[in-house]
């Protein structure tokens, strides 16, 4: 972790862009626009690289350290979050060298159930709040629902933009908004939990509202920035993760602070998650490679990746029987 | 002015579709005279795998389906079979230099046998499930169940070799990776082309085509098949070696022919039963 706070940094230099709705605008649209064709393009080549044996073996593990492994059904209840804390701790139970994953992310409600489980096995707790995943209430109820989660213990915050705010314009109400909710994440111990903003890219419409919407949490503090909410389609893709990623690289070049990466929704395969990792590589550079810098919002991936790393240790292909359902 | 010879490609078939095989490789198929036929696909471990993944995600499905529509399905592909006779019986004649008489009664075999396992859907629970008598308020009653993904090395019968293997497999309610007969595998593929057009759902059947010594390892140790039916497998060395892979996770395997089986007697229901685990529920009397 960088021991430079957001808000700090941003403090310092952003501090004549946020000043005001125009200068924000002018900032965000100022930013170069995306070539469509050519960050498809890019990002398909750099799905194309072969990662095999060693590669592949030290991928998986670190895939697995980067998973926050994630419940957000209506339906779910204690047990089942009990159930997936457990399986963060020890994936494969069967391995005592498989490694845990970085988090479990559930609603608010569920964080004292969790955190019960997890203890101090190293393993946190995400909670998603404002209004997770519509974020459609006023901003005193988001904050509350912040609050709520990080006094039951959330380590991080998973909060969602406005993104009816965002496609009109009103950047200055989207910035104040993250900044409020990055201070209800304080703590009176004065730790703070992680702020993850979520874009819910799909709704974003350009890549220019990609690279925008970036710049723009970036600026108000959030830890990380993340694609999706899951529940909207398309959710996580790789030319929008690639997109995110050139501006946590460009942010850093420019503040020397380091902001996180969070592609979640729809990536299902081991063979999607290396794909990823390579991109992370390319792009941002190996400081990314961390499950500090760089996590996964997903539930069905843990699985392939517990299926591959068997197969890898065993030589024989496994089956979906020998893992549990989540 | 006579048309260009163009030699098909034939690809594998897996989950309803026809991709090549995912390394990219062909072999050559020729024909009783040593002439170039056609190029297939030979495929890989991958390729294996990613028709277990079809087969598994098809399995629900199909088992879930009643016997009676099981049966109807089968007797559809009897049915288009029959409406693609003359392609098989000249692939028949090219790829095992048959007579064009030999060719025929090996395809309507084929075809009577399709609609014979087609006529067990619906009558084998009849015949190996019980209500068996017990000292107690009970209803016991056993009945037959499909096993899951079986693996099948398909024996050299081109055609009615193949159908005599896969039929009892989904009659039952299983699903199957088929390996295709190594040095006549257009024919199988050709049947895939009939399965997929006779309302049986993509990834029921799986039709690889290869090398057998090649593919049927992967197949054997893996942990997601349920069941390996080494009927074509020529090798004793290799038939040993796939049982022991098979024995990881308690595989059912249905081992090697001592003899060359004789392809156009009636089947007896051994094949069906190879394949299915007997349920048993006890059922209390009265409530």
């Amino acid at each position: 972790m960088t021991t430079t706070s957001a808000s700090t940094a941003s403090a310092g230099v952003f501090d004549d862009i946020t000043s005001s709705e125009s200068s924000l605008r002018r900032f965000l649209h100022g930013l170069p626009g995306v070539d469509q064709v050519g960050a498809e393009a890019r990002a398909a080549s750099l799905g194309t690289r072969s990662i095999k044996t060693t590669a592949k073996a030290f991928a998986i593990d670190l895939a697995i350290r980067m998973v926050d492994l994630t419940t957000l059904e209506g339906q779910d209840t204690h047990g089942k979050v009990r159930a997936l804390a457990s399986k963060a701790m020890r994936p494969d139970p069967a391995d005592p060298s498989c490694p845990a994953a970085a988090a479990v992310c559930v609603y608010p409600d569920m964080v004292a159930t969790a955190k019960q489980t997890l203890g101090d096995s190293g393993v946190n707790v995400a909670a998603v709040a404002t209004a997770f995943p519509s974020g459609r209430a006023a901003l005193d109820i988001k904050l509350a629902d912040t609050r709520d989660a990080v006094e039951a213990g959330a380590d991080e915050i998973d909060m969602v933009i406005d993104r009816g705010a965002f496609l009109s314009g009103r950047y200055q109400q989207v910035y104040d908004e993250i900044v409020a909710v990055r201070e209800a994440c304080a703590r009176p111990d004065g730790h703070s939990a992680h702020l993850k903003v979520i874009f819910e890219t799909g709704e974003l419409q350009t890549y220019d509202n990609v690279r925008r919407a970036s710049w723009l949490a970036m600026m108000a503090g959030g830890h990380f920035i993340k694609t999706s909410t899951g529940k909207v389609q398309p959710a996580a893709t790789l030319p929008v993760t690639m997109i995110m990623l050139e501006a946590v690289r460009d942010y850093r070049e420019m503040t020397g602070q380091m902001i996180g990466v969070k592609p979640a929704g729809g990536i299902r395969t081991s063979k999607d998650a290396i794909k990823y990792l390579v991109m992370v590589n390319e792009v941002a550079g190996p400081d990314w490679l961390d499950p500090d810098w760089f996590r996964f919002g997903a539930s069905t991936l843990l699985n392939d990746l517990l299926m591959q790393r068997t197969k890898m240790q065993t030589g024989r292909y496994s089956g979906p029987d020998y893992f549990t359902l989540d | 002015m006579a048309r260009i010879d163009v030699k098909k490609t034939y690809k594998l078939y897996i989950g309803g579709a026809f991709p090549r095989s995912e390394s990219g490789r062909t072999y050559l198929v020729n024909d009783a005279k040593g002439a170039l036929m056609a190029n297939a696909s030979q495929a890989s471990r991958k390729d294996a795998r990613d028709a277990v993944v079809a087969a598994r995600k098809a399995f629900g499905g199909w088992s879930g389906r009643t016997a009676y529509n099981r049966g109807q399905v089968v007797y559809r592909i009897a049915e288009v079979l029959e409406g693609r006779r003359d392609q098989f019986v000249a692939e028949l004649r090219a790829s095992e230099g048959v007579s064009a008489s030999k060719a025929n009664t090996a395809v309507d075999a084929a075809i009577d046998r399709l609609v014979w396992y087609a006529g067990w859907a619906d009558k084998i629970t009849q015949v190996v499930g019980t209500a068996n008598p017990v000292a107690g308020p009970y209803f016991n009653i056993s009945s037959p169940e499909p096993t899951g993904v079986v693996a099948v090395v398909a024996p050299r019968g081109p055609l009615l070799g193949l159908v005599s293997v896969v039929a009892p497999i989904i009659t039952t309610g299983n699903t199957c990776v088929v390996i295709a007969s190594e040095p006549h595998p257009l024919t199988a593929i050709t049947l895939g082309e009939v399965m997929a057009t006779s309302d049986l759902p993509g990834g029921v059947v799986n039709v690889l085509t290869g090398s057998a010594a090649e593919v049927a390892p992967w197949l054997a140790s893996h942990m997601d098949v349920n069941g390996l039916d080494l009927t074509g497998v020529e090798d004793p060395a290799l038939a040993t070696s796939l049982e022991e892979a098979a024995a990881d996770n308690l595989k059912r395997v249905r081992r090697a022919p001592l003899v060359e089986v004789d392809w156009l007697a009636t089947p007896g229901t051994d094949r069906m039963t190879d394949w299915l685990e007997t349920k048993t529920v006890w059922h209390p009397i009265g409530i």
